[in-house]
Order: structure tokens, then sequence, then C-alpha cells
């Protein structure tokens, strides 16, 4: 499954980013590379973005970009 | 230091760059080793600023070059490509650095240590600054330093810039390693070949071995106190709520707490003009000092505190981290209008001024996307409309409230901003529908962790963007106003006969207006007949649909320059200078009383509002227009703006004025 489909609240371990675009590179340049623990904390008002946690730190990606990250199910 | 000095591969003045992840404390360490001793400019034939400082190493003084933010340096960006760039010494009249300081926060160490592996590639040496050490500490983690160095290979110095904590040991660390062959742990071998992703896992892989070795993270969700916080200001319902509650305090606090300062300065420009014209001989001189130059850049610099307001909260925005919750609150309808949450950023900044917020909008790369923002980015209200909306409403509007507490120059203030904002939108839709056509752009942002604000950061940050307003002031405006006042000066239609009254010659005599009125005064006289006058005469016809007269044009063919400068005509051609009253509703009162040419009132609440509705919207700034062109690298993105813009803010102003008056308003 992918980063998009993760429930608010739950953790799972980033298996792979797809896509070979600059986005791409730059979500695995921000520390989503395989084998890392991601969280999903919340959404933003609208639905999109979301807030995920990762590395200690926090990250606003958009559902569309979250559908590019498969994690762990 | 002997040995150093022999190591050291040349005796001039040291480079020293300064790298680190946006939001890493790199501007506060740098303010903190430089002081006030900085300089702001941009790198050669880009707008990517280039801050650069002085520092001691040792006994060797060196030049500290803040790099900007960066979290990669792959080139990406226009950022990541300069300070690549910078990295390896291919900026023109910039030397290869001796040192690089790379600033990492203790509390984000994973992430922040991946520049710092792409930092190793440069072959020059590395001293790792590591801060926010006081909240790591405090969040009972704990770091061996000692072990975390010897794992990086490189210098590691714990230093808080507030407390003074390690700032002289940075210098000495910096002073061994210079002219040292680097060995850091990491190097990317067998990888270098490898794919992009493989080197991005490699890094990666050796950073967590680092960590692992040399950190022992506390179980306690740091991130607790952030969180909490978030729960409410990115709350479904409350976070927009408090979006806009706190953009309404923030312009009802500039109003408030501004009043005091300015009416001060604006006493002391006027007593300063008496001062001139009581110690000057009388004549073009004393004129061209006193109405000239006094009246016109005093009348701008008499907004200097609001402006330092403004900039005082939005660094202090920036600097707690709310600004990015403003992104991540406002992302989804950015993204309805086809921009990206990016782009808040740069437009929040063009709320002090367009120039900033034009070249913030480098951070996004998608080229369609960036000049749509760049067109819109003059919409929002910035700092040089302040003093044209604070002169109209505080002339029409002052001290009304609505609800019986919330002042109605507060909400009319709040109203030409979101005026702005909402033209600015429908604009951005029509533009990403049609020549900038482009998918949803991709959206990755750091929410940073929310901080109390280092006090010294915001306020250099609020003085650095004061000072390019008062810099303007002494350059632009003192230039316009001494063409203005000359404009207006020339030709003579009066005599100057002893006594500082001026007897109007024949031409005067012989016009058949009512010699009661005020605006016959001889001074009247000499600005209607002036080359200024012909000019304001020459477009009364194009502007007289909005409700403006000829004065008011020339005001306005005066604004196309830079908009602050209305406030500055509009003090040389009602003589405010002159004037002998020095309480500081001079140019107001002026405003208030004066007549057109047939004796009426010419100013009305419903005129200062179609005339801040125009200045809302029509794109009145040669240095916007010069930015948009290099920015967008052609005359036709400015050339465009500028017509679209300014042909809009006709349309807006003639609806208001026109559909005020047809409403019973006048």
């Amino acid at each position: 499954m992918t980063l998009r489909d993760l429930e608010i609240g739950k953790n799972a371990n980033v298996i792979a980013v797809h896509g070979d675009s600059a986005i791409s590179k730059r979500l695995m340049e921000m520390g989503l590379v395989p084998g890392v623990a991601v969280k999903v904390v919340k959404a933003a008002p609208f639905g999109d973005p979301i807030e995920i946690r990762l590395r200690g730190y926090s990250l606003a990606v958009r559902r569309n970009e979250a559908e590019s990250i498969e994690v762990t199910g | 230091m002997d040995d150093i000095a022999a190591n050291n591969h040349h005796d001039g003045p040291l480079t020293v760059a300064l790298a680190g992840n946006p939001n890493a404390g790199k501007t506060t360490l740098f303010n903190s080793l430089t002081g006030l001793n900085q300089k702001v400019a941009n790198y050669p034939g880009v707008t990517v600023e280039r801050k650069d400082g002085h520092w001691r190493v040792g006994d060797r003084s060196a030049l500290l070059i803040d790099l900007p933010g960066l979290y990669s340096l792959d080139a990406t960006s226009l950022d990541e490509h300069i300070a690549s760039d910078v990295l390896r010494g291919k900026v023109e009249g910039v030397a290869k650095p001796d040192a690089v300081i790379a600033v990492v926060d203790a509390t984000n160490l994973e992430r922040n240590l991946y520049l710092v592996t792409q930092l190793f590639e440069y072959g020059v040496p590395v001293v790792v600054a590591l801060t926010m050490i006081d909240v790591f500490e405090k969040q009972k983690h704990e770091i061996d330093i000692a072990k975390f160095e010897r794992s990086l290979g490189v210098p590691v110095v714990a230093v808080n810039a507030s407390a003074n904590r390690g700032i002289d040991e940075l210098a000495e660390k910096v002073g061994d390693v210079i002219g040292t062959m680097p060995e850091p742990k990491f190097h990317l071998n067998g990888n270098a070949d490898a794919g992009e992703n493989a080197k991005i896992f490699a890094r990666y892989n050796f950073i967590s071995e680092v960590v692992q070795e040399s950190v022992k993270h506390n179980d306690l969700d740091a991130h607790n106190f952030s969180e909490k916080i978030d729960r409410v200001l990115t709350h479904r319902f409350f976070g927009l709520a408090i979006l806009v509650g706190i953009l309404l305090l923030v312009f009802q606090t500039i109003f408030s707490w501004a009043e005091v300062p300015m009416n001060l300065l604006e006493q002391g420009f006027g007593a300063i003009g008496d001062t001139a014209r009581a110690l000057l001989p009388e004549g073009i001189l004393a004129d061209l000092i006193v109405d000239g130059i006094i009246a016109g850049v005093g009348g701008i610099l008499v907004f200097l505190p609001q402006i330092l307001l403004l900039f005082l909260f939005i660094s202090i925005l920036e600097d707690t981290g709310y600004m990015a919750r403003a992104a991540f609150l406002m992302d989804k309808l950015m993204s309805r209008v086809g921009l990206h949450g990016k782009a808040f950023l740069p437009l929040m900044s063009s709320f002090a001024c367009a120039i900033p917020g034009i070249m913030a909008t480098r951070t996004i790369e998608d080229r369609r996307d960036r000049f749509a923002t760049i067109m819109i980015a003059p919409f929002m209200s910035c700092s040089a409309r302040l003093p044209v909306y604070t002169l109209m409403i505080g002339a029409f509007f002052a001290g009304q409230t609505v609800l019986g507490f919330i002042s109605v120059s507060a909400l009319l203030m709040l109203a030409m901003y979101a005026l702005g904002i909402f033209v600015a939108v429908i604009v951005a839709f029509i533009l990403k529908r049609t020549i900038l056509n482009s998918p949803p752009p991709p959206f990755v942002m750091e929410l940073p962790p929310y901080r109390v604000p280092n006090f010294r950061t915001v306020f250099q940050n609020m003085l650095t963007r004061a000072w390019l307003f008062v810099k303007r002031a002494g350059t632009v405006i003192l230039a316009i106003s001494i063409i203005l006042w000359a404009l207006a000066y020339f030709p003579r239609t009066e005599v100057l006969v002893p006594g500082g009254n001026a007897s109007v010659n024949e031409r005067a005599s012989s016009d058949e207006q009512p010699t009661t009125n005020n605006e016959l005064s001889p001074e009247s006289e000499q600005l209607r007949n002036s080359y200024a006058g012909q000019l304001g005469h020459a477009i009364e016809p194009v502007i007289r649909p909005l409700g403006f007269d000829w004065k008011i044009g020339v005001a306005l063919i005066a604004s196309f320059a830079a908009r602050e400068v209305l406030v500055s005509t509009l003090s040389i051609i009602y003589n405010v200078g002159k004037d002998e009253n020095e309480e500081s509703q001079t140019l107001i009162s002026a405003i208030r009383n004066a007549k057109d040419d047939q004796g009426k009132t010419v100013w009305t609440p419903l005129t200062a509002l179609t005339l801040m509705v125009f200045f809302v919207l029509a794109m009145q700034c040669m240095s916007t227009i010069a930015i948009v062109r290099r920015e967008t690298n052609s005359w036709m993105w400015a050339i465009f703006m500028t017509v679209y813009m300014t042909a809009l803010a006709y349309f807006a102003a003639f609806v208001t004025f026109q559909g005020g008056r047809a409403l019973g308003f006048e």
C-alpha cells in the first residue's frame, strides 16, 4: 500500500519511493528512503496536504506525492 | 598558532562558508559570529541573496559567506546551484572557501547530516556546528561528541549562539582545519557511479550508523510540544479562523503602535524644514531643499515606524515556525487555483515588498508555476502601499468603529489586502488555465518545530529590510522628489516679493475664478501653470470618471515610479512644507480641505476608497518591473504584467467610483 492510504496516527515503514522525477528524488533527500519509519500525523483543514513524521521531524506532502511512497501495510 | 599559519596555502583574508538546512539556526549563528558587520547583495547575474560578514579566526580575518538554506547540494534549485558553485570556487568575486561550517540542528540530526555528507564531496575542510543543543539537552537526549566526531571524521562543536556557548571553540576548530586535507569517514566509493537513488540511500545508511553510535535518543516524544500547539493552530476549523485573526491583529497593532512615533517624526521633519527655511537665504535653493527634498523624503520616512512593525511581525511569524503552518493550511486553496503551496511564502513576503517575494519564487521548480506566482505577487499589498492606505484611511475613516470595538481603519486595511488576494487568485486561475497551463505542482515542505523567536535574529531581519526602504527613500524617492519639485516649480509664474509673500502675475488676475477660494493662492496658480500641472491636466479627462482631478493626476503619474511617492507628491502639491501649522495632521487636513477649480471639494471618502482600490491593483513600481524582467529573462512578461495590472486597476477604480455614486455615496 502507499502512504496515501495510511490512516492518521498509524506507523509504517517505507518500502520504496516510486517515480523518477525531481520530486521522488526530493522525497528521498528529505529522508524517505527504504526502511525508514513514518507516521501520518494529520491532514490539513481541506484534507490535503498531510503531515507526516519521520526521523524526528515533520514534513508536509500532498496526497498525490504520498501515493508514490510505498509503505508496509 | 604558528604551525597553523604555516599550513595555510595563502596569507590573505580567509573565506569561510556557512551551510545548513533551513530552520537549522544558521542565521542566528551567522549574526552572532559577524555582529552588525554584514553586507547583503546578490550573486552576479542572478538574484540569489548573498550575505557576507566579517569574522575573526584566531589572528586572521575571515570573510564569512552565509549560503542560502539548503536541504541538498544536487543543484535542482537555483539556490542549490549557487551554493554548489560557491563551494567549488566557481563564483566570480568569491574565493573558494578555505573551510565550511556545516550548521546541524541537533534535534533533527539525520536529515541535517544529509547535507553534511554532500559537503564532504567538495574537498573543503568541514567543521560541524551543532545548534539547538540546549533544546536537545532539555529533551533529555544525549550525544557523545567525541564519538560523533570520530564517526564523522570531522571536528564538531556544540554551539548556542544566544548563550555564547561554543563560539570561541568554533573559531579555534576552523583555524585548526584550514590548510589541512579533510578526511571525512564517508565516501560514495562504489556508489559514485550508481544511480541517484543509490547515492541517497548510501548517505542515509552512513548517517544511521553515525547516529546509532553516538546518540541516545530519549523515548519521550520530543515533538509533543509542537504537536499540542498544532492541535489548535492547524485545526480543521479553528486553524483558518486563527490565521485570519492573526493577520487582523497584526494590522490593528501596526496602526495603533505606529501612531506616536509617526507624529513625532512628522513634527521632527516639520521642525527641520522650518530651521532650514530660517537658515537659508530665500530663493530657489531654499525652496528646493524645504519643499522638494525635506517635504518629499520626510513625507515618506514618516512611514518608517509602520514598516518596521510590519517587518517585525513577518520576522516573528517566520522565526516561530508559524509561516510554514500558514502554507500548510493554505496549500489546498492554492492548488485549487493551480499554484504551489510554496508560492504561499513568496506571496506572504510580497506583503512586505514584491521584490524579495518575486526573488523568493526561485524555490518553485516548475517554470510555469513560478511565472504564475511572479505575475500575481505584486497584487499582495506591499509596504509601499501602506503609506497610501494610511493617508486615505487617516483622512476619512479614522476613529470610526463597528460593533463598538473593531476599528474601521483596521477593517478597511484588511479589505484592501483581501481585494489584492482575491484578484490574485482569479488571475492565477486564468493564467494557469491559459498561457501558463501545467499539471498541479507537487508539494514537499518541512514543518519546523515551534520555537521562541531569537530576539536578535528577528531584530536584525527587521533592520535589514527596513534599511532597504530607507535607502530607497534616499535614492529613488529623493530623485523623484527633486524632479517633481522642479516640474511643479517651473516655469515660474510668480514674482517673489520681500516678506515671503508672492504676488501673482497678470495671468492670475485676469482669471475669472472667485478670489475668495483659497485654491487661488499664488502657489496653486504656480502649480496649475507648471509642467506638472500641464501633465495633470492632460490626463484629467482619463481619470475624471474615477473622481480624480488633475492634482491627483500629477500624483498618479509620479507614483508610477514607486507607490509611496504619491504621499510625498501630495505633500509637495498641497504645499504642506510651506504650511505654518506644525501639527502632524497637515497633509491630512490639506487633503480634506482641497477644492478643485470649480471650488468643489476634491476628496470624499468615496474618492479615497477609489484611490486605494486603484493602488491595490495597479503596477506602480519601477523596481518590481526591473526585477520581473530579470527573473523571467524577458521584457515581454514585465510589460504584460504592467499593462494588465494597470488596466485592471483602472477598471476596478471605475466600478468603485461609479458604483459608489450610483448607490448614493458622493
